[in-house]
């Protein structure tokens, strides 16, 4: 279970995963919110469906590449949110197969 | 008393492919190969099976490289069955871009050429940029149009080598990791020497890339090639979107996308000119506008193994009868035939047919 | 643009980076800083500045070091640019970059590679599962964003390790277990440099102050462990750990993971810069002279990017390389450059004493650098098991390059960041041959991925 210890949240703000909203603080990158969120992974892998979520937090693993605003493969612990983000896990379809 | 009946010096593409299709002839083969620093034309490898455009100016070239073509199919079955290793091959055509109305022309005119160059075996079909839009719904606008032939295909290249080397292990290949520094021609049989040991052979193939240059004339042969750099740019993953392999745009069976190239004389350099990649990235989102925000994750430089007329050596030693030498660009293309026709004529007739006569490096002595 | 914009560009903003960056304008240089977060003070000190109230003092002392470092960084004039990734870096000094999806090339007259380090892959069954996290990240969501995680099982060793399950039980937060993978044999390796960690003592008591602190808490801590794994289907359900012949069997959602650090070599490996293989440290340095200057010309690294010495090291490390560079660019005399390096070697050469004691009790066990299982994915972006590497170099692979050719190990986003050491270990174990013999991928740029768009339309040069 992922929480704040901050003594005051600061600014929320409204972001929304898969249609669901969430108030966050707005100083959070995309990953931290979504854990806080207890969302449980980010992506599924191209060649086995694996289920994969954030790992470094610093840009250096690429497991936490996640749908944000229609747009594929952004790294979401170096991405800030923003109002209104629209965030949705990312699957990627290997060309050929029927899914 | 020979070990081997066989040895091929050089691992790539050609050598595997011949290696397996000696080994698969029941003969006992041994492959030489260099470590992981070698220069290795096979690592640089864009994965196209592809016949429009090659030989436009040589029909021999463009009927044995349709021949491979016809083959590929069986033989990707076959490796596919020995080795369990998935290709990935597909053989559903293929596009060349035109990005402007001359190129387009000009396109159109050398695919004429070759149609009837091949009394009509060859086929082929122009797209302008509306009918384009039908099979490449991201085409851009900027793209006058395209000429496709269901003779093109692609395969991922690296399974490939990589079925080769479990093909020609399975069947009883011996693979030796080590450089081979000399080779003698003594009573109808070489003998094949590293720093550390020496083996001998009734024949002996030499697909070493551009070592194939100092090895040649030891056994009375002589390869003229020189080095060309290509520079291709990986992206990330992306859903799958394109459904053929273009020329300059390939997306693999993994999802990333392949870019290329660039024509770079460069020497023996592997490394990549930036503004090479540039010229890439800017073509690659001409062709693709919605390409414009995908990520570039590796690129890469790898030395084309060329002769001054782009066509391929296949030589059989006249000094030295069992010595061949074998160099090509076109490794993917032409290892249906390397395996299956070319390792066949090593074994049975123990020498090269006339149609690949042609291709012998005596053509450069005028 | 063929001529430089500034003296010296440096790239990373952690102690290295700051600590040259503000000497060099000391001595008028001009001087850019890239830096990929959007605030200085690197891994180490990152957030700093927004950490200063009192709430925080849990974060430890040794984080609040870096404050002063960040403070004259900032009273500079220095031009700092946060949130900029570098792409590329070229023999001739040129230096790509994109902030906001926008790129842009600048020229130095030297370079100063900064990056500083990442943590050590850890590929033990079960590591790829949704809900493992390193310790580093922990130690981020924290001090970035003021998030812990409850419950969570920490498993590994060194330093790190111990400071975010201190900072956890200081705040209250629960852990459900602690799993000290430290190696028994460490402790008796490590009393050969005993007398040089006397010098350093302040940060051996500080460590078993920790130590006894964990213990005191109550919290679960289990050591002297032959085995662990993390078991779960979609995302972590239980770690499991092999002690005393049999698994025990630890239920949870979350895990951390850390055995130390190593330095982020593939900056400097992009642009030339020859390697080492450091067999104390079990990876790969950059070689650097005493001043920090690397094999090419003009380009010096500082900090933990070429070895792990820690921050106040990073620091002095920094500082030296920045007045190597002065030097260079002739604004100093050799004589300065070794009157005022002294004072900053002096304080290396203490931090460094410590340093072998602080390696070998630390260094994690070869079944966990090396997997076990062949199940085990080396390769977490490819999805590459140990099984596959092996049938690979069955087949005659001799080396990475291979390696990568026939299972695409090191051929995803990360760049091989995840996974290059461990085949590194993997080709020498297996081949029986030095690590220095097997080598590394060839690290071409782009140095982090770029977009088409971005490639594209970058001014010609």
């Amino acid at each position: 279970m992922f929480r704040s210890i901050k003594h005051s949240q600061g600014e929320l703000i409204t972001i929304y995963f898969e249609g669901r909203a969430l108030s966050v603080s707005k100083d959070h990158n995309v990953a931290t919110a979504l854990l806080e969120a207890d969302i449980n992974g980010f992506r599924k892998t191209t060649l086995n469906n694996e289920n994969r979520g954030p790992y470094c937090m610093m840009g250096v693993c690429f497991d936490c590449l996640i749908n944000i605003n229609d747009v594929d493969n952004q790294q979401s612990c170096t991405t800030q949110i923003s109002d209104g983000m629209k965030i949705k896990r990312q699957i990627m379809n290997t060309p050929g197969k029927d899914e | 008393m020979s070990d081997f009946d066989s040895i091929v010096v050089g691992g790539g593409l050609i050598g595997a492919a011949i290696g397996y299709g000696l080994a698969r002839q029941g003969q006992k083969v041994a492959m030489f190969d260099e470590g992981d620093n070698a220069i290795r034309a096979a690592r640089g490898n864009f994965g196209l099976i592809w016949v429009q455009g090659k030989g436009a100016n040589n029909p021999d070239y463009a009927a044995w490289t349709r021949k491979s073509a016809r083959q590929w199919h069986e033989f990707s079955q076959e490796l596919t069955e020995l080795t369990s290793i998935d290709l990935a091959f597909e053989h559903n055509g293929g596009f060349d871009f035109c990005l402007s109305e001359a190129e387009f022309t000009q396109r159109h005119a050398l695919m004429e050429k070759m149609h009837s160059d091949s009394q009509g075996e060859f086929t082929f079909k122009m797209f302008r940029n509306d009918e384009l839009m039908k099979l490449l719904p991201n085409i851009g606008p900027t793209v006058t149009g395209a000429s496709f032939s269901s003779w093109d295909g692609h395969v991922n290249p690296l399974y490939l080598l990589k079925a080769l080397h479990k093909a020609f292990k399975q069947l009883g290949g011996k693979l030796i990791t080590s450089t081979v520094t000399d080779i003698r021609y003594k009573g109808r049989a070489f003998q094949v020497s590293t720093d550390t040991s020496a083996v001998a052979c009734e024949k002996i193939i030499l697909a070493a890339g551009f070592s194939n240059k100092t090895l040649a004339p030891k056994v009375g042969l002589k390869v003229p090639i020189y080095p060309q750099r290509g520079e291709i740019l990986v992206t990330e993953k992306i859903k799958p979107f394109l459904y053929y392999p273009t020329g300059f745009v390939r997306q693999t069976d993994e999802g990333g996308l392949l870019l290329g190239d660039s024509h770079e004389d460069v020497g023996f350099d592997e490394g990549t000119n930036i503004n090479e990649m540039q010229q890439i990235a800017k073509r690659a989102t001409a062709i693709f506008p919605c390409l414009k925000n995908v990520k570039m994750i590796r690129a890469w430089g790898s030395l084309r193994i060329l002769t001054k007329d782009g066509l391929p050596i296949y030589d059989l030693s006249e000094s030295c009868p069992g010595a061949y030498a074998f160099s090509s660009h076109s490794g993917v293309t032409l290892a249906a035939v390397h395996a299956l026709d070319v390792a066949s004529y090593v074994v049975k007739e123990s020498s090269l047919p006339s149609s690949l006569e042609c291709f012998s490096a005596k053509r450069f002595d005028v | 643009m063929n001529s430089a914009e500034y003296d010296i560009i440096i790239i990373g903003a952690g102690p290295a980076g700051i600590s040259a960056a503000a000497l060099a304008d000391q001595h008028k240089a001009s001087v850019l800083v890239l830096d990929e977060n959007c605030a200085p003070g690197g891994q180490i000190y990152r957030a700093i500045e927004k950490n200063q109230k009192n709430e925080n003092e849990w974060l430890g002392h040794s984080y609040q070091d870096g404050l002063p470092l960040v403070e004259a960084f900032r009273r500079s004039r220095v031009n700092y640019q946060h949130s900029a990734a570098v792409w590329h870096l070229s023999s001739d000094k040129v230096v790509r970059y994109s902030v906001n999806g926008k790129s842009h090339l600048v020229k130095g007259r030297q370079i100063l590679v900064a990056t500083g380090a990442q943590e050590r892959p850890f590929p033990i069954l079960g590591w790829t599962l949704s809900g493992v996290m390193s310790a580093g990240a922990a130690q981020i969501l924290l001090k970035e964003s003021g998030v812990v995680c409850e419950n969570a099982v920490f498993i590994g060793t060194g330093p790190l390790l111990y400071l975010i399950a201190h900072q956890y039980i200081s705040a209250g937060i629960p852990i459900k277990a602690i799993i000290d993978t430290t190696p028994r044999g460490n402790y008796l390796r490590a009393i050969k440099y005993g007398f040089g960690a006397l010098r350093s003592i302040k940060s051996i008591l500080q460590g078993w102050r920790w130590k006894r602190e964990i213990l005191k808490s109550g919290t679960l801590y289990i050591s002297n462990i032959n085995g662990v794994r993390i078991n779960g289907s979609d995302s972590v359900e239980s770690i499991e750990y092999f002690q005393k012949g049999k698994w025990g069997n630890i239920s949870c959602k979350h895990v951390f993971l850390h055995q130390g650090v190593v330095p982020e070599i593939n900056t400097s490996l992009s642009v030339g810069c020859d390697k080492s293989w450091n067999e104390r440290q079990a990876c790969w340095t950059i070689d650097v002279d005493q001043y920090g200057q690397s094999s090419v010309e003009g380009i010096s690294i500082a900090g933990d990017a070429s070895s792990i010495a820690g921050g106040v090291a990073a620091a002095q490390r920094g500082s030296i390389a920045t007045l190597n560079m002065l030097y260079n660019l002739d604004l100093i005399s050799s004589n300065d450059r070794e009157i005022l390096s002294k004072p900053f070697k002096k304080k290396l050469s203490k931090e460094m004493i410590a340093r072998s004691f602080i390696d070998t009790l630390f260094k994690p066990h070869l079944r966990y650098r090396v997997p076990q299982n062949s199940k085990t994915i080396v390769c977490r972006c490819e999805e590459v098991t140990l099984a596959q590497i092996k049938e690979s170099i069955g087949l005659g692979c001799k080396g990475p390059s291979q390696l990568k050719s026939f299972t695409r190990c090191g051929m995803g986003p990360c760049q091989g960041r995840l996974c290059g050491l461990s085949v590194t270990e993997i080709l020498a174990k297996e081949l029986k041959i030095g690590e220095e013999q097997v080598g590394y991928y060839n690290i071409r740029p782009p140095i982090k991925p770029v977009t088409l768009a971005e490639l594209a339309s970058l001014d010609e040069f």
